[in-house]
């Protein structure tokens, strides 16, 4: 080779290698930065960057009594309140020794099911903008106004219901609501099931999400992921059927698994799990208890002795844990939030490796990640 | 700093009745779990004196065990007790005992197994005036044994400064670039106005 002109170096091999940033600004990467390093179209590594929404929970919940930690603590994730705040309702009642009445255990189940829904519709419908199906991001919005008009009857608020305390529910359901809440959930039912003929039928999802992101059995499990994204990889766990609590093993429900563990199962298993929980809801409806108190009555400042607990349930986004370590104070020593969005990150850079850029998006979105609850 | 009693009591009582649950939420021996009993006993058996049981309740344990143990110990949880992931990774800061305590809750997907939680617990020795990484405040990482702990190690370190020896990548995660503070879950670190 002659002799390059002054001033023109010959490429090195890293300078093949582009460092892209994605986010925080940008919406197809939520409330983070994802830092891909790019060889032409196809991505070389993946590093996340989370924390652009850390609020410190944790920390506040130091300073707050057992009670006036409830509102906060559902600030991660407010479509999806009612679940965050279950671990932490079933954690207080067993170190203060509360027993919750028969008919307020139902109506947390038809709450936490109902808020399942809501979070796995605001969550189709981003998935559904950012592989371009606009109809996506339109129906669940629309659909989702269904389930919030029902938790609103039975909280007052649309979205941070606050509704569960330590030892039950805050107030009752309304009188006509078990008529409302069966034709509304028959309705909702019959509009999900049409999501299957205009999206998961759809060609051009189907082009860009089966085989993308494969997620492999055995690496689902020691990467520790959780919810549908291990479910879409064939394990079948899920909190509510593995470790019931409340009144879950008395209703009629199936866990949903599939086998391919590719970015499409990833992105039907959240919905499969909406049709279920419309069997849940109508089964916990019929099994209610028709009256009955819905709370315990607490002391002011109520206090646990020198006792920690780990309690988790199953939320939209897989296995939410709160570890509470109680110091006989009316605050807690130390509140610990093992939620599923910060447990199946790590599964990004792995899937990520040596996938195509335009692919990132039906890849990121479909592990149910939400920024805001894994920041805290 | 009133706040921060509680270490001695909560291990307290174990160590002088040791596997007796003394945990004020179970009861009575009779009452104690069989299995979980029995997942306890493998444990103790195997490892004798370098674990101390904390509390067997239903679905829950709770093993005490000093850092030069740990990954030993870990290894053994992995392979032959089929706990395959940990489901978090918390840091307590107990500024009285002069220690911070790190929590493994390790869970697992295999059916018989998949309702119990194993909490692995193990202390680091807590510098008043702390510089993360650089100090004595360090543990070994268990990241090589149960790949799920990388980010939640990376967290600890940030909000407690405990420095996991052999983790790869041990920089930061939630916090800013230019966070100047104490880590900020330490009891010494308070929040304005409160």
């Amino acid at each position: 080779m002659s002799e390059l002109p002054p001033g023109i170096k010959l490429e090195k091999e890293d300078d093949k290698i582009m460092t892209l940033n994605v986010g925080p600004q940008h919406p197809g990467s939520g409330h983070m930065r994802i830092i891909v390093k790019i060889d032409g179209d196809y991505i070389v590594s993946c590093d996340p960057d989370p924390g652009y929404v850390h609020r410190g929970e944790e920390k506040m919940a130091e300073y707050r009594n057992y009670i006036t930690n409830i509102p906060h603590l559902e600030r991660p994730v407010i479509h999806d309140s009612c679940n965050i705040l279950y671990p932490y309702c079933l954690g207080v009642e067993e170190i203060l020794g509360l027993e919750v009445p028969e008919r307020a255990k139902y109506i947390r189940v038809i709450a936490s099911e109902l808020n399942r829904c809501v979070y796995t519709l605001y969550w189709l419908a981003i998935y559904g903008i950012f592989l371009g199906h606009s109809t996506m991001f339109m129906w669940p919005t629309g659909d989702r106004e269904l389930l919030i008009d029902l938790l609103e009857k039975l909280s007052g608020a649309r979205v941070t219901h606050a509704y569960f305390i330590p030892g039950g529910v805050r107030n009752d359901m309304p009188a006509n609501f078990e008529d409302v809440c069966i034709r509304q959930i028959n309705y909702f039912e019959k509009r999900i099931k049409q999501y299957d003929s205009i999206f998961y039928s759809n060609p051009i999802l189907k082009s860009r999400t089966i085989k993308t992101g494969v997620l492999a059995q055995q690496d689902a499990i020691s990467l520790g992921a959780t919810g549908s994204v291990l479910r879409a990889s064939g394990v079948d766990f899920d909190v509510r059927k593995k470790e019931p609590y409340d009144v879950y093993d008395n209703l009629d429900f199936q866990s949903n698994t599939l086998k391919s563990g590719d970015s499409y199962a990833r992105s039907k298993i959240p919905w499969l799990d909406m049709l279920e929980s419309c069997r849940i809801i109508r089964n916990a409806l019929e099994k209610i208890p028709k009256s009955g108190s819905v709370r315990v009555k607490l002391k002011p400042n109520p206090k646990a002795g020198n006792v920690e607990t780990y309690k988790r349930v199953e939320s939209g986004r897989g296995s939410l844990g709160m570890y509470i370590i109680s110091n006989g104070k009316p605050e807690p020593y130390r509140v610990k939030i093992s939620v599923g969005s910060f447990r199946n990150l790590i599964c990004l850079p792995y899937l990520l490796k040596g996938e195509k850029l335009g692919n990132m998006p039906a890849v990121y979105w479909s592990l149910n990640y939400w920024p805001v609850e894994a920041d805290r | 700093m009133s706040n921060t009693q509680n270490k001695s009591n909560l291990n307290g009582d174990v160590h002088i009745h040791k596997n007796t649950d003394s945990n004020s939420i179970d009861k009575k021996e009779d009452d104690r779990p069989e299995f979980e009993t029995n997942l306890a006993n493998t444990l103790l058996h195997n490892f004798g004196e370098k674990i101390k049981i904390d509390f067997i309740k239903k679905n829950r344990i709770k093993v005490n065990v000093q850092k030069e143990n740990i990954v030993e110990i870990a290894k053994f949880i992995s392979l032959n007790m089929k706990f395959d992931h940990a489901e978090a990774v918390t840091g307590i800061d107990y500024p009285e005992q002069n220690e911070i305590e790190v929590v493994y809750h390790l869970g697992s997907y295999e059916d018989n197994l998949s309702n119990q939680i194993l909490a692995l617990s193990t202390s680091a020795i807590r510098e008043d005036d702390p510089t993360p990484g650089s100090d004595r405040t360090k543990l070994p990482s268990l990241r090589n044994v149960f790949y799920s702990v990388e980010f939640h190690e990376r967290e600890c370190f940030e909000m407690l400064g405990v420095y996991f020896e052999n983790h790869p990548d041990n920089r930061r995660l939630l916090l800013p670039e230019d966070w100047a503070d104490i880590p900020p879950l330490r009891k010494d670190f308070k929040i304005k106005g409160r």
